[in-house]
């Protein structure tokens, strides 16, 4: 077992990366993630690697793009805003078919809304942000342990599925400091990398990276190969994590990050008062686990309700996967508040019964 | 003689903000005027400000920039940290932010740190991977002292691995600074040890062990009763 030091959760995502590999960072700093920015550019020039602060977010996710059709690991991060400057970069690097790693450490919003957690980049991540059909994989750590594992992780499912892949945390995940290990990681199979545009090597002709498919014809056959790659994700890739949903349950909690966490305190306040409640954590937010929700479909009384730190976001996958068969409640708080496993625990007695 | 004026400084992440805080508490037990300035301008979350009705209702006088301009991230000292040089009826703590970024925030006050003694603390943590040996706490003493234009007079041990802290990551730091201490001529004056643990190691340390109290806990770990 490698020896476990003491980390903020920024400083743990390029620790990560940097042992998954990765060979370029580009960045720009923002409010609650600097220090992912920060940690690169003291550690990337000593181990021999490419640190580059960008003049701005669209500039930084063009170069991901293009050390990305080199063929080689590369990562770039920000926070709400700035995924908004990068959303049409996403686009490209999702339509050029390129593994990238992108990180957003979520605060509030609209606009630039505050600095404060949230999760109110839900919608964002999962159904688009850029244009076009194109589909993010977004993975969703609870814990900075957590953080480090998928942010490895999520190179590999990049470099297999040749797809961008999102890891997304609140700002408490970016912020707080925790115990982490960086395991040892078995190697994984993955496919070489023929695709690059990284000189001939023996080719007869260049690779060429590009999104533009100027006849309709083509670019719909190319669609079509990203949506049956999608489904490939879909069938392959779904994470979640179920607690306490082994026994009849009076209601099901859906939250996901450190929320979840949240809830599970949550949980075991009302667990004391005689109320049973499961809770569903996605891990991965897309694809979503709607399979999770088949498991305990019949053992809920009063069906679920989606915790959320944004008005109103997941709720709608939740609803989609549950399909009518049970009730769907909502608790969420936004801008920056993030709610107490009592707030949590009320609002859940006002469902169940037994509310003060 | 210990100085009027204590400033905790150190690597981002060494707990400068909690020895801060249960420093200004113990100087209130002993029956002081006690005032606490926040000058992290490094950190958004997880700051004395965080705590300042808790403190303020033992009648400490926290000096922080007001929570609405604390996310306005313009790196902002509040304006009364002035208080704590001219009021001199006061033992004061100054909480700065990690790093020599964070050491930055004290260079303005220099003027008064010629007129008047202060006692600054460099706080190691060996579980933090870039102080986890003497060479790498050295490079941030330098730093830190440079960017502040001020000299560190104590080291304080706070190694810890947060809710995961055992004695022996306790006194693996203890190595770590003593052997600092000896390289540099700077006495190690406190390890910090949690409260809890505080009877399983105080016989194995020669220097005073300051008990500490957690305040900075993420929301799940804070209302749990």
């Amino acid at each position: 077992m490698a020896e476990k030091v003491l980390m903020k959760g920024n400083e743990a995502i390029g620790e990560a990366a940097i042992q998954a590999g990765c060979q370029c960072f580009f960045g720009y700093p923002i409010t609650p993630q600097t220090e992912v920015a920060a940690y690169m550019s003291r550690r990337m020039p000593k181990v021999g690697r490419v640190y580059l602060q960008a003049e701005s977010e669209v500039a930084a996710i063009n170069m991901v793009y293009g050390a990305a059709g080199t063929g080689v690991r590369v990562m770039t991060s920000s926070s709400s805003p700035g995924i908004s400057l990068k959303a049409e970069g996403i686009s490209y690097i999702a339509g050029a078919e390129l593994p990238c790693v992108i990180i957003n450490i979520v605060r509030g919003g609209p606009g630039l809304g505050g600095i404060q957690p949230a999760q109110s980049d839900y919608f964002q991540a999962t159904k688009g942000g850029g244009h076009g059909d194109y589909k993010l994989v977004v993975f969703a750590p609870a814990s900075v342990q957590e953080m480090v594992d998928l942010v490895q992780d999520a190179f590999d499912v990049a470099d297999k599925y040749r797809t961008p892949v999102m890891v997304m945390g609140d700002g408490m995940l970016g912020q707080m400091m925790e115990p982490v290990e960086f395991k040892e990681r078995p190697k994984k199979e993955l496919p070489e990398k023929t695709w690059a545009a990284n000189g001939l090597r023996g080719r007869e002709k260049h690779n060429i990276i590009n999104s533009l498919f100027l006849k309709p014809e083509e670019l719909e056959d190319h669609n079509n190969k990203l949506q049956a790659k999608y489904k490939e994700i879909e069938n392959n890739e779904v994470r979640y994590e179920l607690y306490n949903c082994d026994e009849e349950m009076d209601l099901v909690i859906v939250a996901y990050g450190t929320l979840a966490r949240i809830c599970k305190n949550a949980i075991k306040m009302l667990k004391k008062e005689g109320i049973n409640v499961g809770l569903i954590r996605p891990i991965t937010l897309w694809p979503f686990p709607t399979e999770a929700f088949e498991k305990v479909m019949d053992k809920t009384k009063n069906g679920f309700i989606s915790v959320e730190m944004s008005c109103g976001q997941m709720v709608e996958d939740v609803a989609l996967s549950v399909n009518g068969r049970k009730p769907v409640h909502f608790y969420g708080r936004s801008g920056g508040m993030v709610p107490t496993p009592a707030e949590v625990a009320n609002r859940i007695k006002g469902i169940v019964g037994g509310a003060k | 003689m210990e100085s009027r004026i204590r400033i905790f400084t150190g690597h981002f992440g060494s707990g400068k903000t909690e020895i801060s805080i249960n420093y200004a508490v113990n100087l209130r037990n002993q029956g002081k005027k006690v005032c606490i300035a926040d000058l992290d301008i490094v950190n958004p979350y997880f700051c004395t400000r965080d705590e300042k009705e808790y403190l303020e209702s033992l009648g400490i006088k926290v000096i922080a920039t007001p929570k609405e301009m604390a996310n306005a991230e313009l790196g902002t000292i509040p304006l009364d940290t002035l208080v704590a040089f001219n009021d001199k009826s006061y033992d004061v703590v100054l909480d700065v932010g990690g790093d020599d970024q964070g050491a930055v925030a004290l260079g303005q006050y220099n003027r008064y740190f010629n007129m008047e003694e202060y006692d600054m603390y460099f706080v190691i943590n060996t579980t933090r991977p870039f102080t986890k040996d003497a060479l790498g706490v050295m490079e941030y003493i330098k730093d830190i002292e440079a960017a502040s234009r001020l000299k560190v007079k104590y080291l304080v041990n706070n190694t810890n691995l947060s809710y995961e802290t055992t004695i022996d990551h306790i006194l693996e730091g203890q190595k770590v600074a003593e052997e600092v201490s000896k390289l540099t001529n700077i006495p190690l004056r406190y390890t910090v040890v949690r409260e809890d643990l505080v009877d399983s190691v105080k016989d194995k340390i020669q220097n005073e062990v300051f008990p500490i109290k957690i305040f900075m806990l993420p929301p799940w770990r804070k209302y749990l009763d």
